[in-house]
């Protein structure tokens, strides 16, 4: 399996949508709370295979609801499959939505070291990074504001920035590129084509088919749950 | 566990747990007053209901409201806050593989470092009655640290496991801690409990450490039964915590 990144066998993914059964009905109507929790389950992701070589970009595109972020959730590990089984090869970095993990009150540099070591540097190596990640992001004197004076511009630089500087073996990108100005867009691009050709794994989604052309080389077309097709971009 | 995975977890804990200190004190002038504003507050109530109108007979009674109602602070501060350890953390939760134990874990640590920060105030309230502290503080004060500090992660790893499940459950948690309050000797002494009610407050897992704590700062020792009393029911409760946890834990992404 070594030229294999990610590795996925019949993954079935179902979700229990909890948040209209509370506690009340589960001691009210404990009966009627299993059958409702039967009924409202809804499958995610439907007995999905496919193969991700290491090395290779990968984009998933589909409406919304298809499942594209439960797939990555998936190779992220933090969610479980439900059925199948799935293989994940190596250090894994997350592009996190705007501001994930961030705290409003710290400032753009409190920020970049919390969110260094949450993505999983140790102290020492998220403080030799911490320069070129504030180069990188031009934040300039920003850097030391707290994030809540940012804009949603500025948030996705410091994200953005903070993620590339893990040096993951496998790149997850959720739609994160549909923010911040043309100018820092064609420059994570960029980035990311650099990782590629560096021979990092990068997974990506996106509605943006002209980003998905640019990156990728081969995309899954997602309906429903399921993969409909896999076309080779070249 | 290799060596770079312990320092990892190190630097992670601590840069969570600073994180919680700075955000409490970010934007707030008077920063450390307004961590014992409310023990203190509670404290002078409590003295004027039961030492001036009930004339309640308790030696020194404002230091021993305070020798109790600091390390009660801490215990009910990181239950009830536990709550929201996981559900304020949503999109971190999503999408990134960390020990997510660490999450209430920082809150707590905040909590046990503001309890620390604030024995000071109670050694002055000591010289104010000419007491001192002794040497062997040093010695208890790390070793009553370890049963509060288990007692109360392994309570809030469960508040948190379960609030994630049933968002009603912080309701109720901090309508138990309200009771548990009462049934603690914080404000009065086990002696005055009936022989027949006796039971309820022994039975609290709460009760041999707070009457401890206070052993420990007024008298400058502590009640051995008590202490191993306090010990078992920390590792129990603990376990029982992280048993939760790991049950619950691996839908936390998918429901939050």
């Amino acid at each position: 399996m070594s030229g294999v990144a990610v590795k996925f066998e019949n993954v079935r993914k179902i979700y229990y949508l909890y948040t209209n059964v509370g506690f009340k009905e589960m001691l009210l109507h404990p009966i009627k709370y299993r059958k409702e929790k039967r009924k409202r389950a809804l499958l995610a992701v439907r007995d999905v295979s496919f193969e991700i070589k290491k090395g290779e970009s990968f984009g998933f595109m589909g409406p919304n609801g298809s499942g594209k972020s439960t797939i990555l959730g998936l190779i992220a590990g933090v969610l479980k499959p439900d059925g199948g089984s799935l293989y994940v090869n190596g250090k894994i970095a997350p592009l996190l939505e705007l501001g994930a993990g961030f705290h409003q009150e710290l400032t753009g540099r409190e920020n970049i070291m919390l969110n260094s070591i949450i993505l999983g540097m140790t102290r020492k190596e998220a403080e030799k990074k911490t320069e070129k990640i504030i180069e990188f992001s031009e934040l300039g004197e920003f850097i030391d504001q707290p994030i809540r004076t940012y804009s949603s511009g500025m948030l996705a630089r410091l994200g953005f920035s903070v993620a590339i500087h893990v040096e993951p073996e496998i790149l997850i990108v959720d739609e994160i590129l549909a923010v911040g100005d043309e100018n820092f867009q064609k420059k994570c691009i960029d980035k990311m084509l650099s990782f590629k050709r560096s021979g990092i794994t990068i997974v990506f989604v996106s509605h943006n088919i002209e980003q998905l052309r640019t990156i990728c080389d081969r995309v899954a077309k997602m309906d429903k749950g399921s993969i409909v097709s896999i076309d080779s971009l070249d | 566990m290799d060596k770079r995975t312990l320092v990892y977890y190190f630097d992670l804990i601590t840069v969570l747990t600073k994180k919680e200190i700075k955000v409490r004190y970010k934007n707030s002038a008077l920063g450390y007053v307004w961590s014992i504003a409310n023990p203190l507050m509670y404290a002078i109530i409590f003295y004027f209901v039961f030492k001036i109108i009930m004339k309640f007979n308790i030696k020194d009674y404002s230091l021993f409201l305070i020798a109790g109602l600091f390390p009660w602070q801490w215990i009910s501060n990181s239950i009830v806050g536990s709550a929201g350890s996981f559900l304020s953390n949503a999109s971190l939760i999503k999408k990134v593989v960390f020990p997510r134990f660490f999450l209430p874990l920082a809150q707590v640590l905040n909590d046990a470092f503001h309890f620390i920060v604030s024995i000071p105030v109670i050694v002055l309230f000591l010289i104010f009655y000419h007491k001192y502290p002794s040497f062997d503080w040093f010695v208890w004060l790390p070793l009553m640290l370890m049963p509060t500090f288990f007692i109360v992660y392994g309570f809030s790893l469960f508040v948190a496991s379960v609030n994630m499940f049933f968002r009603d459950f912080q309701y109720l948690i901090s309508l138990l801690m309200t009771l548990l309050f009462y049934l603690t000797p914080v404000f009065y002494d086990l002696s005055f409990v009936p022989e027949k009610y006796r039971h309820l407050v022994l039975i609290n897992p709460f009760t041999p450490i707070i009457t401890n704590w206070r052993e420990l700062f007024i008298n400058n020792t502590v009640n051995i039964n008590n202490y191993l009393l306090s010990l078992v029911y920390s590792v129990v409760v603990l376990i029982f915590g992280f048993y939760v946890y790991r049950r619950l834990q691996v839908r936390f992404a998918e429901i939050i």
